[in-house]
């Protein structure tokens, strides 16, 4: 009987499929009988078979974990609707990932001259890291920046700064991204005074200014003024840059820093995305037109080690974007439905022990970055659990991504990895699991709300918590940490030369001493004029940068306007 | 209880507070009583916060390359208020050429990323019993 009706299917016209399935059993009878009677031989390892964000693993995934799976609802082509395999429709074999390294240390002068170094590394964006006075709105001389001067990134205190960073880059031929977010408007004027004073023309400058807020909140810790007027700066280069600066993405809403704080890959998914759609809410409330400002909105997220549900995490943030751009707030424009996002290796994952070991787990991170496609990327050297980055370890973490890039083969086609059993179904619980937060953070006001409930405190608190729980319990090894651990021999490191704050000091009491007095004065009125109607303050910035207004002058006349944040402390 | 009291730091402007928290949580786990100042101190605030809260030990995470600076003036400060048999340790992104440096001005143990908890719960038990806790 079995044996003619077997005949029967395979005359059918699906015979391959269907024959293939007729003889397989269903995989929970595979799991009882084969599977069991396996791990009765070998017993599974004493592992924690869950990812990073407690997503339980089974041993295996088959075609009956895609029951239901429509291709064109979940996948679509690639740079179409809903984006999971990408947002352009050649990817990687038109133009491959921006390889974009952040760096900054020490003087303008200093950078100035490690970006022309990376610039003829082949790197083809540059990226700079500011220092700690400087994101947190103070000039170098001011009595907080003691002893943080130029440490953790490059001081730029003024337009004078900004200048000699950017001496010999052309404004309107390299883009440049800049991570700064409490005093961004400033900065980013500075950075268009620049270029405006090298003649270029701003609808031609590009870059990408971090400018989120919100994550800082949340995550990162670096803002000033309390939130709301926070947010209002933001929404106020939603509404200027796209008709001034329209090339620049003015804003990059960011997981990265998220999970640093320690969060995991669902609540980093989760909290940017949330943290993005509440500034779409925020720039409609203002009255601006969604298909205006949208396309202009970037991304940045982590790569930490679990591999795929890395690569899962940027293929959903894809996929719920572009439907809550559509479905939810009728954009209609394709660009504006585009999670675009840039990528880097996670910091928190280094380790200060067997330092040459990160270099492995960079080359992973950043595969999974490449596989989940996204646009732009920066790999950790492996020296930064240590210290700024060598010039060499630099380098190399800019070589592992052109091997990569040119040696791999993963770049040759499209999201090669769709349609594996196990990676659409970690895709669909990332999404899963990101509406139900999306839904929590509802519950609680919003997400203005839920920061000063210290709900994000709390979630990641959590979750960085436990981690370090499995790690000390040595239920999770860490190589190096709590295994196969050895006594190093120490890597050189990257000193900062005590002598910036000097320089950085002549510079500006340069600046304070020769600029037009009367100008700066009136500029620094005019701020607080628009800071004070709620009219759009990014004119009134781009005055004070061409009048040379100290940072810490412009963010003391906003100190004054809007107040300063201090968050309930929470351990 | 203890009876050993610590006070867990956060000087200057650096906002990561991942392992302050992290070791603020296992050092309360194992019984200790612990005070989190929170962030942006300047070294005064937690030399304050340490004499009225009268602490066996202050604990400093700085991963802003900061910590010579911020080692040194609260070292300083909790001599010059006599204060000076407080403990005082730290963790962050610290160079082994600064560890030593650090040593001199008479700091305890740094912890670097990656850092057991349980090493660090155990490094103060026995310092701290070494010493005497201050209230005992």
């Amino acid at each position: 009987m079995a044996r003619s009706s077997r005949q029967v299917v395979a005359s059918s016209g699906s015979c391959a499929h269907r024959a293939y399935n007729a003889g397989m059993k269903p995989k929970e009878a595979w799991l009882a009988e084969e599977y069991r009677e396996a791990s009765e031989r070998v017993a599974e390892r004493d592992a924690p078979f869950e990812t990073l964000s407690q997503i339980p693993v089974a041993p295996l995934y088959t075609h009956e974990d895609m029951e239901g799976f429509d291709p064109s609802d979940k996948l679509g082509y690639p740079g179409s609707f809903p984006f999971t395999r990408g947002v352009q429709t050649s990817m990687y074999r038109g133009r491959l990932w921006t390889m974009r390294m952040f760096a900054g240390f020490g003087t303008a002068e200093q950078t100035n001259e490690r970006f022309h170094k990376l610039l003829a590394a082949g790197q083809n964006g540059l990226s700079t890291a500011f220092d700690l006075p400087t994101l947190m709105g103070y000039d170098s001389d001011h009595p907080m920046a003691l002893g943080e001067v130029g440490k953790c990134g490059v001081a730029v205190a003024s337009l004078a700064d900004m200048e000699v960073l950017f001496d010999g880059i052309d404004p309107e031929a390299i883009t440049t991204s800049m991570t700064i977010n409490s005093p961004a408007n400033a900065i980013w004027a500075m950075y268009l005074a620049m270029a405006q004073r090298k003649g270029a023309d701003l609808a031609k400058v590009g870059g990408t200014l971090q400018n989120d807020i919100l994550k800082e909140f949340i995550a990162q810790k670096e803002y000033i003024f309390p939130p709301a007027p926070s947010v209002g700066l933001v929404i106020d280069t939603f509404e200027w840059g796209p008709r001034v600066a329209p090339r620049f993405n003015f804003i990059s809403v960011s997981g990265y820093h998220i999970g640093e704080a320690g969060s995991n890959a669902v609540q980093e998914l989760a909290f940017t995305l949330a943290d993005g759609l509440h500034y779409v809410r925020r720039a409609l409330e203002r009255g601006l037109d969604i298909d205006e400002f949208a396309p202009r909105i970037s991304f940045f997220f982590n790569v930490h080690n679990d591999f795929f549900e890395e690569i899962a995490k940027f293929r959903a943030a894809r996929r719920i974007w572009a439907h809550q751009m559509r479905d939810v707030f009728g954009a209609k424009d394709p660009r504006s439905w585009m999670l675009r996002t840039h990528a880097q290796t996670a910091g928190v994952s280094l380790t200060a022990q067997q330092p040459l070991v990160n270099v492995a787990r960079v080359a992973v991170q950043a595969l999974a970055g490449v596989l989940g496609g996204t646009n732009s990327l920066h790999t950790d050297a492996f020296d930064e659990a240590l210290a700024l980055p060598t010039e060499e370890a630099a380098t190399l973490a800019l070589r592992t991504q052109q091997v990569i890039a040119h040696e791999s083969g993963v770049a040759s086609t499209i999201d090669p990895l769709a349609g594996s059993y196990f990676l659409e179904h970690l895709t669909d619980e990332m999404e899963r699991r990101t509406l139900e937060y999306f839904e929590q953070i509802d519950a609680l006001g919003g997400v203005e709300d839920a920061i000063e409930a210290g709900f994000f405190a709390r979630e990641i608190g959590d979750a960085s918590w436990l981690q370090q729980r499995e790690i000390d319990g040595r239920r999770r090894l860490v190589v190096g940490v709590n295994a196969f651990e050895q006594a190093d021999a120490g890597v050189p490191i990257q000193l900062v030369d005590p002598a910036v704050v000097d320089v950085q000091q002549r510079r500006l009491s340069a600046v304070r001493s020769e600029r037009d007095g009367a100008e700066a004065e009136a500029a620094l009125g005019a701020l607080r004029d628009a800071a004070v109607s709620g009219a759009n303050t990014m004119p009134a910035f781009l005055r004070c940068a061409h009048a040379m207004c100290t940072l810490g002058e412009q963010m003391d006349v906003l100190r004054q306007v809007y107040g300063v944040y201090q968050e309930p402390v929470l351990i | 209880m203890t009876g050993i009291r610590v006070l867990i730091a956060k000087p200057g402007l650096d906002g990561h507070d991942r392992g302050a928290k992290v070791i603020a949580r296992a050092l309360r786990d194992s019984g200790m009583e612990v005070i989190y100042t929170g962030l942006r101190q300047t070294a005064d605030m937690i030399v304050s916060a340490a004499i009225q809260e009268d602490v066996d030990a202050v604990g400093l995470s700085v991963l802003s390359g900061a910590h010579m600076h911020y080692f040194r003036e609260v070292v300083a400060g909790l001599k010059a208020r006599g204060a000076d048999d407080v403990l005082v340790f730290g963790g962050g992104i610290v160079p082994d050429e600064d560890r030593a440096a650090l040593v001199e001005l008479g700091v305890g143990e740094i912890f670097t990323p990656g850092a057991n908890t349980a090493d660090v719960v155990a490094y103060l038990t026995t310092a701290i019993q070494a010493r005497g806790s201050r209230r005992l």
